[in-house]
């Protein structure tokens, strides 16, 4: 029954996706407001029966209903709750449910809080919007239904991947298509001004928040994918450059270009045919990750989907939506007005660096991802491409970037000083030298390019703090006045900063594991040892251990610290009875120098068990870096909504800051 | 500075950063791509001698031996050529005799090949794409290795 429910829920949902797309663009174009005033109830609607389904969905899981055959592909009652409920999204169907539920989400978001959008504006994003909804719906009904019922209902579900049984990876799946879907936004806005014809400064400060949220989620979710790799696989590794990784990396990538892109265009009215193309560009990515995810057409622990007609059709709904999205742009386009001028040494210019840099490194990553597919589908040649081809490609391209970022936030709007932003980094550069020198005289073993990965990271850090020192006049005015001037600072001026700064430790982070982790493999039997790094580990033995639906066999590992005892470590390997699979835990323990990381192997002759011990320096900062990021996009985000309620109160408030600098 | 100058100025960096972009990418395709081949690709050509590639097959059954300290050699075969292989290290959770393996490494002049990184497997079905393809290509194809061992009636994917 409550399948049912669900399943209905999905078709009525489908029908009102097809009424926002229609009528709200009759509407505009014949200027009815009846017909156009449609267009929010039905996108809220929309959002209702899509979360009616997705609760449905939810239930059946959580009721272990095995008449539903996902749930019983997918789920088993003897797994923790958690895991029943992430097993919603831990499966092709149910991930696209969740997929469709975020855009209606978001489309739902628009149509209430969007109050101040002009109605013909708000009505084109949610025809759009709708469009993309009744794309992906269609294919949830055709070729991906959840709701399908078996008959008789088995006993017991088969369970869920183990190595998807994962706190982490629970939350993954969410926050990335947050962000994915979030980027429809963009491209919704981006279609409807091109339909429109017209584009403003105000359409900018309209996108920017819903682009970054949905950027917000991406980095969350990228960073949650990659620590799962990092303590869930085993390796030790956190980016393998695997297709499925770069299909999310893609469109962060864009996503951070629009981003710059779309200041520029609500501070400076420039840049607007760019920024349109790149909010396109950046949903194709985020629509070409679902599809190189779900169609399975890379191989690997993402892809769920081995049914071809399912990646036809996601493809169809790609050739589409960026075909369609292209036309529109190549046709329209030239009716938008040029936008402001600006010196190639200012704040545009350094967006515009930015904006070079980032487009072109993605591209550099689309090359090293689809040329592999591409090859194989012309030649027949298999070929892998990975990390080697990444380093060589995408980190010179991004390095420049990296460098160049403390000097964009010191440079005016239309005409910059790059020599004034040079000498007010004089400090920075200072600091970061000198940290160079002092890695480099203690850097005995590792790369020579360490030091220089160390001072980029540090120059990235001080220039983020250099950024705030400047707006706030930090040692050219008396201490209470840049107290003053620094509460009065708005907060995207400090979301701007923390973010920037969350890319200088991720760089240090980086740099600093690739650099010098260690690595020892050994047969180790009950009583031998292994030095790594300072430490010091005795394994104690391996003793089996009963979890909710597994059994493990624990090591016990003694580690000490120039004879302190510091911890125990218990990597373990569970096999999963009803899955019959079998995953590593690893032993991880945390301090300020790094991670001491222990990984149990086989059983070997006589007793002896093969260990692989690594020690990560540092290797927190990766994602640690990556949730400053993620938090200075919400301090960001805080102040925008403030502005973006109010653009009366806004100005006053810009021209107060003008006015202040 | 006049706007045709500006103009001039951002065309002519995008075209030295896409013309270094390009370089890079067409450099690192030359040096940094790893090619695939089964024993039987491996047996009718030539590989240069330290040229790193992947080596996909079965694992024989009967063939994993263990050596002193960490170091296992087995054989890899796609049921008309074998090649024996030698690791140290440890081995991905789902490394078993008669399941598909990707190794990637080096060919020596005494005919093992060196594998440096044998690729983890996420599921018990899992055949890596380019395994299952060549072992089609072979005739080796069975489509009950595919299926899930829980008596699911049409293979459960993960």
């Amino acid at each position: 029954m409550i399948a049912e429910t669900g399943h209905y829920a999905l078709i009525l949902a489908l029908g009102v996706a097809i009424v926002q797309m229609v009528l709200p663009l009759i509407g505009t174009r014949f200027r009815d407001p009846q017909l156009t005033a449609v267009a929010i109830p039905a996108a809220q609607a929309q959002f209702v029966l899509i979360f009616i389904a997705f609760i449905a969905l939810m239930t059946a899981y959580v009721t272990s209903d095995f008449s539903v055959a996902n749930v019983w592909q997918n789920s088993h009652s003897a797994k923790p709750l958690l895991y029943k409920i992430s097993g919603v999204w831990g499966n092709h169907e149910g991930s696209m449910v969740l997929w469709v539920l975020i855009l209606a989400l978001f489309g739902a978001a628009v149509a209430t809080f969007g109050t101040n959008l002009p109605r013909q504006l708000q009505a084109n994003v949610l025809a759009v919007q709708g469009s993309i909804a009744v794309a992906f719906l269609l294919f949830i009904v055709i070729t991906s239904n959840p709701f399908v019922r078996l008959d008789p209902a088995p006993f017991d579900g088969q369970g869920l991947n183990p190595v998807l049984q994962d706190p982490a990876l629970a939350f993954h799946p969410p926050f990335l298509y947050a962000g994915y879907v979030g980027f429809s936004m963009a491209f919704s806005f981006a279609v409807a001004a091109l339909i429109d014809g017209r584009i403003d400064a105000a359409w900018a400060r309209w996108v920017r928040p819903w682009t970054l949220a949905a950027w917000m989620c991406l980095t969350l979710g990228i960073a949650m994918g990659s620590w799962w790799a990092y303590y869930e696989l085993g390796w030790g590794g956190f980016w393998f450059w695997d297709p499925v990784e770069n299909a999310s990396f893609m469109p962060w990538l864009a996503g951070t270009a629009l981003l710059h892109s779309a200041l520029v265009m609500e501070k400076r009215d420039a840049l607007k045919v760019w920024t349109i193309l790149l909010a396109i560009i950046t949903f194709s990515l985020s629509l070409m990750g679902t599809f190189l995810v779900r169609s399975g057409v890379l191989t690997s622990v993402h892809a769920f989907a081995v049914d071809p007609a399912r990646g036809v059709f996601i493809l169809a709904i790609m050739g589409v939506f960026i075909g369609g999205a292209f036309v529109l742009f190549a046709w329209r386009a030239p009716l938008l007005s040029q936008g402001g001028l600006f010196a190639p040494i200012s704040r545009e210019g350094a967006l515009v660096f930015n904006n070079l840099l980032l487009t072109v490194a993605c591209a550099a990553v689309f090359v090293g991802t689809l040329y592999p597919l591409a090859l194989e589908a012309i030649t027949g040649e298999k070929i892998s491409v990975g990390a080697p081809f990444f380093n060589l490609t995408f980190v010179p391209l991004i390095v420049p970037l990296l460098i160049a970022v403390p000097f964009g936030p010191l440079l005016a709007w239309k005409r910059g000083d790059l020599l004034a932003a040079a000498q007010r980094l004089m400090a920075a550069a200072i600091v970061a030298l000198a940290v160079m020198i002092l890695v480099l005289a203690f850097n005995q073993k590792g790369p020579w390019l360490a030091p220089l990965g160390i001072g980029l990271g540090v120059w990235l850090l001080m220039g983020a703090a250099t950024d705030l020192a400047s707006r706030v006049k930090l040692f050219d005015v008396a201490g209470s006045e840049a107290w003053r001037r620094l509460r009065s600072l708005p907060r995207a001026a400090f979301g701007g900063a923390m973010a920037h700064a969350g890319v200088g430790l991720m760089v240090i982070g980086l740099v600093a594991t690739t650099a010098w982790r260690s690595e020892r493999i050994e047969a180790l039997a009950p009583g031998g040892s292994v030095d790594i790094a300072g430490y010091h580990l005795v394994f104690q033995g391996v003793a089996p251990r009963q979890g909710p639906n597994y059994q493990e066999r624990v090591g016990t590992f003694a580690v000490t610290r120039g004879g302190n005892p510091v911890t125990e470590l218990t990597p373990s390997k569970r096999a999963f009875t009803v899955e019959k699979n079998s995953t590593t835990e690893a032993g991880i323990h945390n301090s300020w120098r790094g991670d001491l990381y222990v990984v149990l192997g086989d059983e070997l002759k006589d007793g002896a068990y093969s260990v692989r011990v690594f020690f990560n320096p540092m290797v927190r900062l990766i994602w640690i870096g990556a949730l400053v990021m993620f938090f200075g996009g919400a301090v960001s985000l805080s102040d925008r909504r403030l502005r973006v309620g109010a653009p009366k109160r806004a100005k006053a408030k810009m021209a107060a800051a003008a006015a202040g600098k | 500075m006049t706007r045709k100058q500006r103009r001039g100025v951002l065309i002519g960096t995008c075209l030295v950063v896409l013309g270094v972009a390009v370089g890079l990418v067409l450099y690192a395709m030359r040096d940094s791509i790893v090619f695939f081949y089964s024993p039987s690709d491996l047996a009718e050509m030539q590989v240069a001698p330290g040229q790193r590639f992947r080596l996909g097959g079965l694992v024989e059954t009967g063939s994993v031996k263990r050596d002193e300290g960490t170091t296992v050699r087995f054989v890899v075969t796609d049921g008309a050529t074998t090649l024996p292989v030698t690791y140290t290290g440890v081995l991905p959770d789902l490394f078993r005799e008669g399941q598909g393996v990707v190794a990637e490494g080096v060919l020596e002049p005494d005919g093992v090949f060196h594998a440096d990184n044998v690729l983890a497997k996420h599921d018990e079905n899992y055949m890596p794409p380019e395994v299952a393809a060549k072992l089609k290509e072979r005739g080796m194809w069975r489509d009950d290795a595919k299926t899930g061992s829980a008596g699911a009636p049409d293979g459960k994917v993960n």
